[in-house]
């Protein structure tokens, strides 16, 4: 038996994107660059795919660039509107403490650089506030981004207010749209999204596969030189199979969104109820505005990656933002970002579920975290110390 | 591959000597909750030997496991050679940690350390504090 609870790390291909990829791996390997009628029927798919994508996102496909990835779409994102704003003497950048690596990296670098970083309070609750965005906007800000969902935490962000605040500033406002999309209604065009990264495995779809959204007008810089692939903007010859893949994903993702979330939300709450009833434990990230399948909690004087590896013994895939797991000395940043203590943080669990997670799961799922918990206190020094009022308990 | 060796993962899954004893010998504690990992061991020690060793720990799989090896290496043993236990031993006993998990065993090793030089405190025994390492050289905690 498995229990697959990290679909916020990846997700399980749906049968309609493998079918979807099947024939590009077989018989339709033509290259979509090619003149001859074999490598435009790739061609075709590829623009097919673009056109899909496109729909779903409210968008133009030509707006569209495929990459390898959410980390690729992310530094192409943030390093374009670099150059943009360094053309106009513009080198000041607006993000948040909690940003996945692919952006608070390509930050950091950029820092190096001469840009300066302005990173945004999270809160306690994991969100931020249109108004912190709108008075850390600088005459000199180029860019805004701002994930849509963070990937810990799961806490989902005003994008629209966000994306209003940048449109009035006239800032270029890119959103990390990878745990979001599929999962959550986007509308690039009403919620006035100017550069927008996804990821084709967080939705159903294949690995090696995403795609960035830059709007019309806002041109892209390539960090990989070659070909004239993606009108330039992307060299390598495209991943055709995994592109088609990614297309068929989102689109089902997407037309079943709602019912979806209102099924998912659902179990999650119960999750969420079953383990706060844990003692010394706390739900990470705002209750209610967050993804439909994230569970993120810290238990009080236990470390996570003891708890992962007896949940792995019961059969239970789940992560942790503790420093083992991290293979870095500092817990998650993320945790960290709002306000965890390091000792709290260390004993922290993620468990993120989809459509295809059960009740009789979930069921499973509490009690195979309160058994471990229980467990891990019981031999834990730190454990002793609060029970017995040696140390006060912080959660 | 997995993460840890099938010894590990024993001592992980079935930890030997957990727990405490009362009225102890000696008892050492190393580590920082900020870091994540504490080792507690208790010893009970008579005519010179460890007569009985419980350890408590906060820490990863390979925390736990660490702690669980090192007291079964030196339960039964005179504290004379309790005392020379190192943090390669231990590894060695556990079939090979993984690099970034090497400081676990080293912090089994002070656990020890520790509890054998709160002993030699209570008893009043001379000893060379050189043998007692402190964990400053651990960036970890950064304290």
């Amino acid at each position: 038996m498995m229990i697959y609870a990290d679909n916020a790390a990846t997700t399980k291909m749906s049968r309609t994107a493998v079918d979807a990829m099947l024939p590009y791996m077989d018989e339709l390997y033509g290259n979509p660059s090619s003149l001859y009628a074999f490598g435009q029927e790739a061609k075709e798919a590829l623009e097919d795919a673009r056109g899909r994508i496109a729909a779903c996102l409210v968008c133009e496909p030509r707006e569209l660039t495929f990459t390898s990835g959410g980390s690729e779409a992310d530094n192409q994102a943030i390093r374009s509107a670099a150059v943009l704003g360094a053309r106009k003497g513009k080198r000041h950048i607006v993000s948040t403490a909690f940003e996945h690596h692919a952006v608070l990296h390509t930050l950091k670098k950029l820092e190096k650089e001469g840009f300066a970083v302005t990173l945004l309070d999270v809160h306690e609750n994991g969100l931020v506030t249109p108004e912190q965005v709108r008075e850390a906007i600088r005459p000199d800000t180029c860019l805004v981004t701002v994930m849509y969902a963070n990937n810990e935490i799961g806490t989902v962000q005003p994008i629209s207010e966000i994306g209003a605040a940048c449109r009035e500033a006239g800032v270029l406002f890119h959103t990390d749209a990878v745990q979001a999309a599929g999962h959550l209604p986007i509308d690039i065009r009403a919620q006035n999204i100017d550069l927008l990264s996804l990821s084709a495995h967080k939705f159903h779809g294949p690995k090696g596969a995403g795609a960035l959204y830059a709007r019309r007008g806002a041109a892209l810089t390539n960090l990989i030189e070659g070909g004239a692939q993606e009108r330039g903007r992307r060299a390598g010859t495209e991943n055709v199979p995994a592109i088609a893949g990614m297309a068929a994903a989102l689109e089902e993702a997407c037309a079943h969104l709602t019912e979806n979330a209102v099924r998912v939300s659902a179990l999650r709450d119960r999750l969420m109820a079953g383990l706060s009833e844990i003692p010394h434990s706390v739900l990470n990230g705002d209750p209610a505005k967050r993804l439909p399948g994230n569970v993120n909690f810290c238990f009080e004087g236990i470390e996570g990656e003891s708890l992962l590896l007896l949940l792995d013994d019961k059969g239970v895939c789940a992560s942790s933002g503790s420093a083992c797991t991290s293979g870095s000395l500092d817990p998650s940043h993320v945790l960290l970002a709002i306000g965890r203590p390091h000792e709290i943080a260390h004993g922290s669990l993620r468990l993120t579920i989809s459509e295809e997670t059960t009740e009789e799961e979930i069921e499973y799922l509490i009690e195979a975290v309160r058994d471990a918990v229980s467990y891990l206190r019981s031999m834990s020094p730190v454990w002793r110390d609060l029970e017995s009022g040696k140390a006060p308990h912080i959660i | 591959m997995a993460l840890y060796s099938e010894k590990v993962m024993d001592h992980f899954r079935n930890p030997r000597n957990v727990g405490t004893i009362e009225n102890a010998d000696g008892v050492g504690e190393v580590g920082n909750a900020k870091c994540g990992d504490i080792m507690k061991i208790y010893l009970k020690i008579r005519d010179g030997v460890i007569e009985d060793v419980k350890f408590e720990t906060f820490g990863c799989g390979s925390a736990i496991a660490s702690s669980s090896m090192a007291t079964e290496l030196i339960k039964g043993k005179p504290v004379s050679e309790a005392i020379a236990l190192t943090n390669k031993a231990v590894a060695e006993a556990l079939d090979g940690l993984p690099a970034h998990k090497l400081h676990c065993s080293v912090l089994a090793e002070e656990a020890i350390k520790a509890a054998l030089k709160d002993y030699y405190d209570r008893q009043g025994v001379a000893y060379d504090p050189a043998q007692f390492p402190d964990c400053a050289h651990c960036e970890g905690c950064g304290r």
